[in-house]
């Protein structure tokens, strides 16, 4: 992060027992690594209400997920936050946890939703697959220069904006 | 055997995860029977085989997303007897403690004010525009900022006593990792009154309505039945160890400070054709009448009293309104659920004041036996862990009982009654089919055996008749 002075919350999530779900969470494990000013990095096994008070605390959200059949090897889209009818577990969707960080907590943070592409998820296992890891180095790799850039908007181009 | 048409609900909304009901219809529409089929996604107890016992308390946090400090505790206790750690260090088993009511608190809590609350606070046939989430934060915005904050608190307590979200690691075999220091204490304690008074509202808020639609709870979902629960040597409500205590739905007890080191000698697992799941029973009653129910309804039913004040005066309330005796109403699961969270409330408070959290002692060994169980008061009731470990230190055989395995039985009979009574005929309207969820969310079901990546959840309501056709479908 360089000197913009924009605090950026990055959430991985997703369960590691799980193959290629675990993206998410390891994606978190390795942005903690590079200590970059001004990004708080978080992880859980699912998006939960009580996000919302970080939300609000800081300008950008980028979440991290694990994608089931989008593009390789990751997608990069903005998140426009809405209410779902269908709110229906103890997890929540990026979207409506940002509708709610909004109302509740009159957030304006920005968010986007980083979805990287994986394979295998129907069974545990504490591993990526070769596939998924290609794709996680390359998420990292795209993940820094935008962190760097701060400037999330003009990475989102390429794929298109797309509601979750 | 006549013709039957078959209405199902799938997944249901507002429970974890995914859920499909079936429910039987003849050919005059008339029901003839429920189902509630839980797709749980098995292979656990394999995937932990061959693994170091040492490990298995942080690797069973993967099994749920939902609740992993229940698993992290539940395998930490069996562990404990693995190691032969029979008796705990204060420090250590005080902190386990807190680390459990944190989890209780914010589980409940979130259950409370996000699932449940549209259908107390709009009634179960208002409109589904405003029924939902959506409509508490428009109406009620100050209950939903308090849901948000009284969960995190509970993710704070979680957060100091078990460590990382992810890699959870405050519970170890023989003990604890770590105290609770001064900061942490004083950070938890700064709040602790306001969550207090919190619990106090929305403990209101569920008794309230209970007795309010007392005449229309009695026959929504209600039946007789057992109760199971672990209970403190002394009679006490105790959401982290003692034995096992079963009632009958008069309240007799039919097993009474079971040592749960034991439980094979009196509960066995049976498996049926049409579901995933297993179904507990009381060896002794069988299969049919062996069944029985777990969770704040089973617990504040089984137990002689509570050892918090505030919640003590409320589980005398609770137990006046049927004269001593169980309650049995499913929708009384709700007004339970929300004592248990003003005793946790009391409970994080003394804890935080004993200065036994900021002990040094945290981890004690004692002979080492090949075999342990750990059961422990989960958010939605009993959850049992059982391991063998070899030579090598490696676990060769583990079988878990979840709590929403152990509600199987009640959570199917519970929509049958319910279906029974609203639902006939073809039309699927919104208010009957959310007549069956109510029925189902009352149990807080974890359904959450799938993983959540994007792209999966959708939500489809389909009616089959006789001949196996889609007569009629929607989305929710």
């Amino acid at each position: 992060m360089t000197g913009t002075g924009k605090k950026v919350l990055v959430i991985g999530y997703g369960n590691p027992g799980r193959l290629d779900d675990g993206l998410g969470p390891m994606f978190a494990e390795e942005m903690e690594k590079l200590q970059m000013e001004g990004v708080t990095v978080d992880s859980n096994y699912q998006l939960a209400v009580e996000d919302v008070a970080a939300i609000a605390e800081h300008d950008y959200v980028v979440f991290v997920d694990a994608d089931v059949s989008g593009q390789e090897p990751f997608h990069f889209e903005h998140v426009i936050p809405k209410h779902h009818m269908s709110f229906s577990s103890h997890s929540i969707s990026a979207d409506a946890l940002m509708a709610m960080a909004a109302d509740l907590l009159s957030s304006k943070a920005e968010a986007y939703m980083l979805g990287i592409r994986g394979y295998e998820f129907n069974e545990f296992g504490e591993r990526i697959s070769p596939g998924a890891m290609r794709n996680l180095d390359a998420a990292l790799t795209f993940m820094k220069q935008a962190l760097e850039d701060c400037d999330f908007a003009k990475y989102v181009n390429r794929f298109g904006e797309k509601n979750r | 055997m006549g013709a039957t048409r078959k209405v199902i609900i799938e997944p249901v909304t507002r429970v974890e995860g995914h859920g499909k009901v079936s429910i039987l219809l003849d050919e005059n529409g008339q029901v003839t029977r429920a189902r509630l089929h839980i797709v749980e996604f098995r292979g656990f107890e394999r995937f932990i085989q061959g693994r170091p016992y040492w490990e298995v308390p942080v690797t069973v946090q993967r099994l749920c997303g939902i609740c992993p400090v229940s698993h992290h505790l539940a395998a930490a206790k069996a562990m404990d007897v693995i190691v032969g750690a029979d008796k705990l260090t204060p420090t250590a088993e005080k902190m386990r403690r807190l680390m459990h009511y944190g989890q209780t608190y914010q589980s409940h809590v979130l259950h409370f004010f996000h699932l449940v609350s549209p259908d107390l606070l709009f009634g179960f046939d208002a409109d589904p525009a405003i029924r939902n989430i959506i409509g508490v934060i428009k109406k009620y915005p100050e209950l939903a900022v308090q849901g948000v904050m009284m969960r995190k608190f509970g993710q704070e307590v979680i957060k100091v006593t078990a460590g990382k979200k992810i890699h959870g690691t405050g519970a170890i075999p023989g003990g604890i990792n770590k105290n609770l220091s001064i900061a942490e204490r004083d950070f938890l304690l700064k709040d602790i009154d306001q969550q207090i008074e919190w619990s106090r509202g929305a403990l209101k808020i569920a008794k309230d309505y209970t007795v309010e639609h007392l005449e229309e709870l009695s026959d929504f979902g209600a039946f007789d039945s057992s109760h199971l629960s672990l209970i403190r040597e002394d009679g006490a409500m105790d959401l982290y160890d003692g034995g096992i205590r079963m009632i009958d739905s008069e309240g007799n007890k039919v097993i009474d400070h079971f040592n749960y080191q034991n439980y094979t000698d009196i509960i066995s697992e049976e498996v049926k054709d049409w579901s995933y799941m297993k179904f507990p029973f009381i060896k002794e009653q069988g299969t049919e009448n062996g069944w029985y129910r777990v969770g704040p309804l089973s617990r504040i039913n089984t137990a002689d009293f509570i050892d918090t004040p505030e919640a003590e005066v409320a589980r005398q309330e609770f137990k006046a309104l049927t004269g001593g005796k169980p309650n049995n109403l499913t929708m009384a699961y709700h007004w339970a659920r929300m004592i248990e969270v003003l005793h946790a409330a009391e409970k994080m408070k003394e804890l935080l004041l004993d200065e036994d959290l900021q002990g040094e002692d945290l981890v004690v060994k004692g002979e080492r036996r090949s075999e342990g169980v750990g059961l422990i008061e989960a958010p939605r009731g009993t959850l049992f862990h059982h391991y063998k470990v070899n030579e090598d230190d490696q676990v060769t055989m583990c079988n878990l009982i979840v709590s929403t395995t152990s509600n199987n039985v009640p959570m199917n009979l519970a929509v049958e009654k319910v279906a029974k009574k609203y639902l006939s005929g073809t039309e699927i309207t919104e208010g009957l089919l959310n007549r069956v969820e109510v029925a189902i969310r009352a149990y807080d079901p974890c359904l959450s055996c799938a993983t959540h990546a994007l792209g999966k959840m959708p939500l489809t309501v389909s009616v089959v008749d006789h001949n196996g056709q889609v007569v009629d479908k929607k989305s929710t």
